[in-house]
């Protein structure tokens, strides 16, 4: 869900002493199969632990895995939205122990990816490189009891082995990015790409997109590359942003003081807003890549990949393109921004394919809906429909409208019959003529002073009028009443 | 009937023999438990039998017959399964301590085959600890004893399966073969053991040992009843992603097929490391294969003598990787420690034995950056070179003949502390697995102390029909050359 300070912070550079950023990020989602990646257990979230497992997931003896062709296809269609080039690849065994690791190994993809040296162009117009996208399984996940949190001094552990062999696709950024709103603006790219491929849920807060950021810094206009960390724990834009830039500040800090980093894996600590040392990569393992003998090589047909690239009909920049066409050149540019986004932009185009003035789809999208649309229990693209449309004909106001709005997200009542519990429909012209001859007779003095021409009481009027209908009434509607009436008085 | 009987008929003799109502599945089921309650004190090829269990099963499969009728092609038919292959209604092991007393939730792809054509599954067979080893002496467990010298190894790593189907303990058997762990015994047992192509027979359900290099295959007392076995276990498995799309050929009917045109090559490289004893009956084979109407000729393959170093760096390094799931976390053994890396530790120090160790070492180093390109790169290469190799002499022969195992079998512990000296036990067999080649051994004789030979067939990919063809004649001529010296 996006607000507006991630939209307009965007490209704002970033430089400290001298010295700018270099970022790279690695964006690992989960992919949205019926399955997971080399077995047939269903690909799902949120149920009783370790009941979502088989042999093959658990990786007992005896067991091998078996590719899942979903898999493969929205690997393809990721690389083919990031302008890969997709090839033929090959699965590797990173060898490490860990008890969350049923194998001892995670099967992955290492130098040869399915996609590899593509891009991603961001709204503000910058390019960042995207060096591969590979696929990979997931672990399962592991919980350490105890006041910590940490396994050294947890009393014990649990394992789930639910999310054991759920398929990833790791996306690497080339070290393009230069600023953490420019690193904000890319993982919301991305995001919104890979909803919008249908690939992805994108939600960074449950873990089904995990970003890690390369981090180092160097002098302003300088090209060499410095030590680099690798931050890890980052839950949100919020800390990535916050993240990127507490570390790219503590390396100019050392680099002050004579120091160097040291290239190392560090955690963001939310509480205390800032990054800690996790574990040096130096000490890290030596993960003994080599070919998995169990998998063939993977070499997709240019006839799958042709097919796969018909698929791909959605992405933001394909978003912001339909909306900028349906506005006829009319600058909204971020109410666009904010309406691409994926839990939004159903309403918004369905609302526009269904003739509703895209001017008011697309402010209704950016601002009641945006604000209402999570806990819209009731609100379907199609009652968003509805509603617009009563304001679109006028049959309701602007204010009426946004009162609606809220009313349908949570009540379950056909739009007809909320319309008629709030008693929202506009007074017609007799009803408004009736009540502005009503309010001439309460105020005799200050209607003889409007016939004088006093066209300063014409607001007097319409406030009055306006009240005695409880915002029924057409405020221009009024107007024209009390012209006429004064027209026909003389 | 005599029960002895039951047990010294062929496969398909003994299934057709059933499906006619003369004999029951617990008649045979009788036979074999008192075969093994007379012979299995001594050889002690099985990890796990239950005699009780073993009757109940073959109830239920006279049931069977009773309800549903005599179908199956092993209906009846005693088969041992090397204790690598999973099995949900046994334990199993790989004869090791971290794996004693482990249930599986599945069964392999090839045990539900057999079960489904109504095979008696008679219990799984000793091996060398996750089939690490030439002589079933590398068992957590227990020693295996060849069946025709109780003082020597049945080899190894199948030796269980070898010697139950030696000793008449089974009718059938199924190995694993890596580096020839199904023909070296089949040779030192005198009995027929083949080692497919590689994705011929599903490896779902195996416990790996080497992912390139494993494959499952049959033991017999006949080459038609390995034939038989082969098509019942192969075929193509969407389990296993390695395993070969397409139909088997049939081959148990190519025993009357001959020799005559085919190119057979007898390998000088093979024969050049191995006792004269042994060599002398390869040229024998040879010989007499030729006078059957086989073109039969020397041929030196130089590439093939490199198979043993590539081996023993590729397979430890799959075998590192393969083995980091014994880790105390989800089954098997745990050693109860207060902190993590002590219990991953102590459950593989005590589980693990000391062959798995060394290659478990081995491995890890071969894959370690630094060391990677040095070894593990190298011994890649030599398996290119291997498989060119081969495929420049499969341009002029058929078949190639060689010895299997470099010996006959040797005396218990006689090789057991000197590793190299045991390895060398596999130079003759590696070469194919290096290659995913087929390859089989069939008994041709003894020796002057009437210990068994094998002769070994190699072929090209997928050239299992007329590596039988060939197997059937070697049989043939086996039992003449035999009738020849006993008279």
């Amino acid at each position: 869900m996006p607000n507006s300070q991630e939209v307009e912070s965007k490209g704002v550079a970033w430089e400290y002493e001298g010295f700018e950023l270099v970022v790279g990020l690695e964006v690992h989602t989960e992919l949205k199969t019926r399955s997971k990646l080399f077995c047939s257990c269903a690909n799902e979230f949120g149920k009783t632990p370790n009941t979502n497992v088989c042999p093959i997931c658990l990786g007992l003896p005896g067991t091998l895995p078996v590719l899942n062709k979903q898999v493969v296809e929205l690997a393809i269609k990721i690389g083919l939205a990031l302008n890969c080039n997709v090839r033929k690849s090959t699965f590797h065994r990173k060898n490490y122990f860990y008890p969350d690791l049923p194998k001892g190994y995670q099967i992955s993809q290492y130098d040869l990816p399915i996609n590899s040296d593509g891009y991603l162009d961001l709204p503000s117009g910058s390019r960042v490189g995207v060096v591969r996208a590979h696929i990979e399984e997931d672990t399962g996940k592991i919980s350490h009891m105890g006041a910590s949190g940490r396994m050294d001094k947890s009393a014990y552990s649990l394992i789930d082995y639910n999310r054991a062999g759920v398929p990833l696709t790791e996306i690497v950024s080339a070290p393009d990015i230069r600023s953490p709103e420019q690193a904000r603006e890319y993982v919301q790219e991305l995001r919104q790409t890979l909803v919008a491929l249908g690939v992805s849920d994108g939600r960074m807060e449950e873990g089904s997109l995990r970003v890690d950021a390369n981090v180092s810094v160097r002098p302003i206009g300088s090209d060499e590359l410095r030590t680099r960390c690798e931050i890890k724990n980052l839950n949100s834009l919020r800390s990535l942003v916050r993240a990127i830039d507490y570390e790219g500040k503590r390396h100019v800090k050392l680099y002050q003081r004579g120091e160097s980093p040291v290239q190392e894996t560090r955690h963001w600590d939310e509480a205390r807003q800032r990054t800690g040392s996790l574990r040096s990569k130096e000490e890290a393992n030596d993960y003994r890549y080599f070919l998995e003998p169990d998998l063939m090589a993977l070499a997709p047909s240019e006839s799958l990949v042709e097919k796969i690239k018909g698929e791909i009909v959605d992405t933001p920049k394909k978003r912001r393109e339909f909306l900028k066409d349906a506005l006829r050149g009319e600058d909204m540019s971020d109410q666009i921004e904010k309406a691409i986004d994926f839990d939004l932009y159903p309403f918004v185009s369905y609302a526009i394919e269904q003739g509703v003035a895209p001017r008011l789809a697309v402010a209704r999208t950016a601002n009641e809906l945006a604000a209402l649309v999570f806990d819209a229990k009731h609100l379907t693209k199609e009652r968003f429909v509805e509603v617009l449309r009563l304001e679109d004909s006028k049959e309701i106001s602007p204010s009426q409208a946004k009162t609606l709005l809220l009313k349908v997200a949570e009540d379950d009542r056909s739009i007809e019959e909320i319309v008629i519990s709030l008693d929202l429909k506009k007074a017609d012209v007799s009803e408004t003529e009736e009540l502005v001859l009503r309010v001439k007779d309460d105020s005799p003095k200050e209607w003889e002073r409007f016939l004088e021409g006093q066209d300063q009481l014409i607001g007097f009027f319409v406030g009055k009028v306006m009240k005695l209908s409880s915002g029924k009434a057409d405020g221009a509607l009024v107007k024209d009443i009390l012209l006429q009436l004064r027209a026909e008085s003389k | 009937m005599d029960q002895v009987d039951l047990l010294k008929m062929d496969a398909s003799s003994l299934s057709d023999f059933i499906r006619e109502g003369s004999a029951s599945v617990v008649d045979v089921a009788k036979a074999v438990i008192a075969q093994i309650e007379t012979k299995d004190p001594d050889i002690r090829a099985f990890l796990h039998f239950d005699a009780k269990a073993l009757l109940e099963q073959a109830e239920r499969i006279d049931q069977r017959i009773t309800s549903k009728g005599p179908s199956g092609r092993l209906l009846g038919v005693p088969v041992a399964l090397k204790d690598n292959m999973v099995t949900s209604n046994m334990p199993t092991t790989a004869a090791s301590k971290i794996l004693e007393g482990w249930m599986p939730p599945y069964d392999a792809t090839v045990v539900k085959k057999i079960v489904d054509e109504g095979a008696l599954v008679v219990g799984k067979t000793n091996l060398d600890e996750f089939a690490m080893g030439s002589s079933t002496e590398n068992s957590a467990f227990q020693t295996t004893r060849n069946p025709h010298d109780l003082s020597r190894v049945p080899g190894g790593s199948s030796g269980g399966s070898a010697a139950a189907v030696a000793a008449g303990m089974s009718t059938l058997s199924l190995g694993s073969d890596t580096g020839g762990s199904i023909r070296q015994p089949a040779a030192l047992c005198g009995v027929v053991g083949v080692k497919p192509t590689y994705g011929y027979v599903s490896r779902y359900g195996l416990i790996a040992f080497a992912s390139s290099l494993d494959q499952i295959g049959p033991f017999a007392r006949t080459v038609g009843d390995a034939a038989l076995l082969l098509e019942v276990i192969s075929g193509h498995d969407p389990m296993d992603a390695t395993s070969i799309r397409g139909e088997r050929p049939s081959l148990s009917d190519l025993s009357d097929k001959g020799v005559e045109t085919l190119r057979i090559g007898v390998l000088s490289e093979l024969l050049d490391n191995c006792s004269q004893e042994v060599r002398e009956r390869v040229e024998l084979a040879a010989q007499l294969l030729a006078e059957r109407g086989a073109k039969v000729e020397t041929v030196s393959a130089k590439a093939v003598t490199l198979g043993l170093s590539a081996y023993y760096v590729i397979a430890p390094a799959e075998a590192s990787s393969n083995l980091s799931r014994y880790d105390g976390v989800r089954f098997g053994l745990r050693a109860d420690r207060s902190s993590l890396s002590e219990m991953f530790l102590a459950t593989r120090t005590d589980g693990f034995g000391d062959e798995v160790k060394r290659r478990i070492m081995l491995g890890t180093y071969a894959l370690s950056s630094g060391y990677y390109d040095q070894f593990y790169s190298k011994a890649l290469a030599t398996r290119d070179l291997i498989r060119s190799e081969f495929e420049r002499v499969y341009r002029d022969f058929d078949i190639l003949l060689g010895p299997t195992s470099p010996t006959t079998a040797f005396r218990v512990g006689e090789k057991a502390q000197d590793p190299m000296a045991m390895y060398m036990n596999d130079v003759c067999t590696i070469p194919s697995n290096l290659a995913g080649h087929p390859a089989m051994s069939v008994p041709f004789g003894t020796d002057s102390s009437g210990l068994p030979i094998g002769v070994q067939l190699l072929g090209p990919m997928m050239s299992e029909p007329v590596l039988f063809q060939v197997a059937f004649e070697v049989e043939r001529l086996a039992s003449e050359v035999s009738e020849v010296k006993d008279a």
